[in-house]
């Protein structure tokens, strides 16, 4: 800043200095107008655009209607209670679900990355899994599994929907979860490997010590992702008529009363979890955290 | 005179076409520092790899400690406890703090516990000036600082050779002096080390003998006196009259 005015010639040493905060305290004034004048504008874009985009809404012909249908205050009081109890069953498959998937997801993502000619029977069958479970709609998956296992009529196989159900999310998203996995142990750069093995690290301890924690990390965004949209896809073990499930709740309710506030209480409860999440993935992948 | 630490007969090793070794042989002995000079493709860093068997021969044996290391039925993690490398790019675990780089291979490869260990590390750490800097993450430090963990790394089990792979070529011009100061720190204690390098006053100052690469073949080997300045080899006496010109040497 001194430099500045270096170039022409000075009457001395404390009017330079004077002439220096001057025009820092000029910056500052005009930094912060311009600051405020783009937080006004901000402002009053956004109520521009939302309210005309409410007016518009409230004013069209067919209002009345659907906010009786979807947006009624009675039967949202009525049956929020009965749906939030439904949803803890949704949150408790969701967790169970997740933990089965990460593990599983982990185990084919280094069967895959398994180089060991023994192994290629391995590495084929998760190859395999990944191509068909991926490939196959969830909610196909779910009813094959959900109506396939108990029709086979084996001793010992689970008949409850819930659970078939949780099978079927956890296949499915298994699959997904897998290749994530595998994007992240190959985007480690193999002198990560090599110098595992060069400390004296086998193989297995290589990977385990210094390949995953590194490739775990890089993933957790992903993940998360994946995770954001199980959380959803709970809802469609409904299919299977399990009882008492948030979504599954919702529609009966809906269609005995002709109305679907319930449905509306139930996508209200899954917005409170995801968008929590979503905000931890934005945290997760922001480059001050990337810094820490 | 004792059996050479680490001893190389006709190895050969090729990438697909592309022929890196073409028959090197070379003896360390104990305590003898032997520098590799040679062109980038020479083939320095593919020998030092195919010694801690980061890579197959195709041909040729090694051996260390008079054991042929080469041989597919030899246990390869056991080779490499007893070799220390440490890598051009230096290869820090970033995810693993200073200490825990160094001692991740003395409690996981070797049978020391995590307080002998961590002494142990305290103590290489110190020797290399990187007291302080125990609990800092690899990317808070300088590439001058990080080489030196690596080569506390490498040296902390106390390897019977220690490889060097051009260990100061990615650092930036002023770290480079510190990263040699350990090196020869290393040398003053009599370490058996073979290193590839670029440095050409420093390959005279810290080696007992200078060896010269050139397309995948040993041209020619000496004291460094002899090599550097009174070259016999027509390859040699046009490589380094290069490095002279670009002010290297």
């Amino acid at each position: 800043m001194a430099e500045r005015g270096s170039g022409r010639p000075d009457p001395g040493v404390a009017p330079a200095a004077t002439t220096a905060r001057d025009r820092r305290l000029e910056r500052e004034a005009v930094r912060r107008q311009r600051a405020r004048r783009g937080a006004t504008i901000a402002a009053v874009s956004t109520i521009v655009v939302l309210g005309g985009f409410t007016a518009l809404i409230l004013t069209s012909p067919g209002w009345d209607e659907v906010q009786r249908t979807f947006f009624s205050p009675e039967d949202f009081a009525e049956v929020f209670p009965e749906v939030l109890e439904a949803f803890w069953l949704d949150i408790r498959v969701f967790m169970v679900v997740e933990v089965v998937v990460l593990v599983l997801g982990l185990v084919v993502a280094i069967a895959r990355l398994a180089k060991a000619p023994a192994l290629f029977p391995v590495r084929m069958l998760a190859v395999v899994y990944t191509d068909v479970f991926r490939g196959v709609p969830t909610i196909l998956l779910i009813y094959l599994i959900g109506f396939g296992i108990p029709a086979l009529d084996l001793e010992g196989l689970p008949t409850e929907p819930v659970v078939l159900g949780g099978i079927a999310l956890a296949l499915s998203y298994g699959a997904y979860v897998a290749e994530v996995y595998r994007a992240g142990l190959r985007s480690i750069h193999p002198g990560q490997r090599e110098a595992g093995l060069s400390i004296g690290l086998t193989e297995s301890q290589a990977m385990r010590h210094v390949v995953l924690p590194q490739a775990v990390r890089r993933v957790g965004p992903p993940l998360l992702n994946d995770f954001i949209a199980l959380q959803k896809d709970v809802a469609l073990i409904s299919v299977l008529g399990v009882a008492g499930e948030a979504f599954r709740v919702a529609q009966i309710e809906a269609q005995s009363t002709f109305n679907y506030t319930p449905l509306l209480a139930a996508a209200l409860l899954y917005l409170c979890i995801t968008i929590p999440m979503a905000r931890l993935l934005d945290w997760w992948d922001s480059p001050e955290r990337a810094r820490g | 005179m004792s059996a050479p630490v680490i001893e190389i007969r006709g190895v050969t090793k090729a990438f697909g076409d592309l022929e890196v070794l073409k028959g090197v042989d070379l003896e360390v002995a104990e305590h003898e520092a032997v520098a590799l000079i040679g062109a980038s493709g020479s083939g320095k860093s593919t020998l030092l790899r195919c010694i801690d068997l980061l890579e197959d021969i195709d041909d040729g044996d090694i051996f260390l400690d008079s054991e042929v290391i080469t041989d597919p039925s030899v246990d390869t993690v056991g080779v490499r406890r007893k070799l220390g490398v440490v890598f051009q790019a230096y290869n820090l675990f970033p995810h693993l703090n200073v200490i825990d780089n160094v001692t991740l291979g003395l409690v996981r490869a070797g049978d020391t516990n995590r307080e002998e260990a961590e002494a142990q590390a305290l103590k290489v750490l110190a020797r290399f000036g990187l007291e302080g800097r125990e609990r800092e993450r690899p990317d808070n430090l300088s590439g001058g600082q990080q080489q030196r963990v690596a080569i506390a790394r490498a040296f902390a089990a106390r390897p019977r050779a220690m490889l060097l792979d051009e260990v100061t070529s990615a650092l930036d011009p002023e770290l480079v002096g510190e990263v040699l100061r350990a090196v020869r720190d290393l040398r003053s204690e009599g370490v058996t080390m073979l290193l590839a390098t670029h440095e050409m006053g420093f390959a005279k100052e810290v080696a007992d003998r200078v060896g010269f690469l050139h397309e995948g073949r040993l041209l020619e080997i000496g004291p460094p006196a002899q090599l550097l300045e009174d070259p016999q080899e027509p390859e040699t006496k046009k490589f380094l009259r290069r490095l002279l010109e670009a002010g290297r040497a």
